[in-house]
């Protein structure tokens, strides 16, 4: 059994277990109140929230724990454009690549549909990689009221230009949010942000928790009712167990992080160079060098996504796919089609922390006979077809 | 079908979504030039309507050997996958992708075999 969907969730750290379990007996009450219960979790919250701020070079009043990486991105990027649109100048103008997560586009899109901001999503080369000088025109037009890139693509890996990116924003004057969900832990956080988001459950911290920072003189205002918590960015109750599990766990990974990344990196490797060798008529995707170190796309031409998932699963290995018959939506990857690259047939295999050098040559092994046997069905079935 | 609608780029994008501009070249379709009376027709049309990806790719696979090389093969599909993968199964078989159309219902893809 091997389980190769770290991207979607890495398991929870055993420091955020840890954390966890003694959160729930010592931070349940509501650290709003001012008892002896609710100061102790307020005192843990803030604990966390130090300890996230530093891993994640912020202050910590810029940073707002939130209930998932996409109710962050929603926030923040709702947050930012409805700041500066204003009745006089119109509902402007936003940015974002063709391959942001779906949080981002559909952020955009409520914004385009609800209040009539233009949107521009900016291409990649085939490796997934944004291309500047597009996203650099793009921020150059007028009414531009932000710009949205991820540090590291959530589905190939390759990691985004983001140091580019964000000197053509400070030169037009746009802010950036850079979406780190993908990369929070594994990499640093590059620099040029003005907002970011990221979700702990990709981390090894629990499911629930989101980080939201907006840097000091970022404008920002809340899209949706709020109270007084979270510095009046998320409103609700928040989890402070949670936050608590999520904070040790991305401490405790990222002290790991040096030699972690050397394994996974030299698995991806392997990998990425064995499959074409093994597996006819297959394509590897995403930059083979800048990229993240645990994550690798490929597809198998004539073969159905859904039912290469289901053999693998059976055969004891979890991974995910951006092919249509597997996504939620129905539709084939955006990301995959933004590269030109095939969308049928598509395995993403990201290795989580503790991952047995063993289960991947495992894999590597059981591979070829699946696509093949997947293959096989297809053609009879397509053949018994009316 | 007009070939004047033809694009050699489909909207990567399968689904688009209403208000969001894609200003990126290749992203939008391209007209290309409108075929003149010497543009054959397709040497062979290949109907996938209704069959879901792989099966579309799979019988343009198998059938682009019975046109001689330079002529085209007409693919009709309506899987939104197919907007995506015909081209990039080009792209990987180093055959010349000529455009897609719409249909009232799917698209019709336009194939030159190469080799």
């Amino acid at each position: 059994m091997a389980y190769f969907d770290a991207a979607s969730a890495e398991p929870l750290h055993p420091s955020g277990r840890e954390a966890l379990l003694a959160a729930l007996a010592d931070g349940w009450a509501d650290p709003a109140r001012l008892h002896r219960e609710g100061r102790r979790a307020q005192l843990l919250l803030e604990q966390a929230r130090e300890a996230v701020a530093a891993e994640i070079g912020c202050r910590p009043d810029e940073l707002s724990f939130t209930t998932s990486g996409t109710q962050s991105v929603h926030l923040g990027v709702l947050g930012a454009v409805q700041a500066r649109q204003s009745a006089t100048r119109g509902p402007g103008h936003l940015v974002a690549s063709a391959v942001e997560h779906s949080s981002v586009l559909n952020a955009a899109d409520w914004l385009a549909r609800r209040t009539g901001t233009e949107v521009t999503l900016t291409g990649v080369d085939h490796t997934g990689r944004a291309d500047v000088a597009e996203f650099a025109a793009a921020v150059q037009r007028e009414r531009t009221l932000l710009a949205c890139l991820q540090s590291a693509n959530h589905e190939v890996g390759t990691l985004q230009p983001v140091a580019e990116v964000a000197t053509a924003c400070q030169e037009a004057g746009v802010p950036l949010l850079v979406d780190v969900a993908a990369s929070a832990g594994r990499l640093p956080v590059p620099d040029g942000w003005s907002l970011l988001a990221a979700s702990a459950r990709k981390w090894g911290g629990p499911a629930g928790v989101g980080l939201l920072a907006v840097r000091k003189g970022t404008r920002w205002r809340e899209p949706f009712p709020s109270d007084d918590r979270e510095n009046r960015r998320v409103p609700g109750f928040p989890n402070v167990p949670a936050v608590l599990a999520a904070a040790a766990s991305l401490s405790a990974t990222s002290r790991e992080r040096p030699s972690a990344d050397t394994a996974l990196r030299a698995l991806v490797s392997r990998v990425r160079s064995e499959i074409p060798r093994t597996v006819p008529d297959s394509v590897v995707y995403g930059d083979p060098d800048a990229r993240l170190p645990h994550i690798v796309t490929f597809s198998c031409l004539y073969v159905d996504g859904e039912a290469l998932v289901t053999e693998l699963d059976r055969a004891g290995f979890s991974v995910s796919s951006g092919s249509a018959c597997v996504a939620d939506t129905r539709q084939p990857s955006h990301v995959l089609a933004a590269m030109g690259a095939l969308t049928h047939g598509n395995v993403r295999v990201s290795l989580p922390r503790d991952v047995r050098p063993a289960s991947v040559s495992e894999f590597l092994e059981a591979l070829p006979p699946i696509v093949a046997k997947v293959r096989e069905t297809v053609r009879a079935a397509n053949a018994a077809a009316p | 079908m007009s070939r004047q609608q033809r694009s050699a780029q489909p909207g990567r994008r399968p689904g688009a979504r209403a208000g969001v501009r894609r200003s990126a070249p290749g992203l939008e379709p391209q007209p290309v030039p409108a075929a003149g009376p010497q543009a054959p027709a397709p040497a062979l049309t290949i109907d996938a309507l209704g069959k879901k990806c792989p099966i579309p790719i799979i019988m343009l696979a198998d059938r682009i050997g019975e046109v001689r090389i330079g002529q085209t093969v007409e693919v009709l599909a309506d899987d939104p996958a197919a907007k995506t993968d015909l081209p990039a199964w080009c792209a990987l078989k180093s055959h010349e992708f000529v455009g897609a159309a719409a249909l009232p219902a799917g698209w019709s893809f336009l194939v030159r075999r190469s080799y």
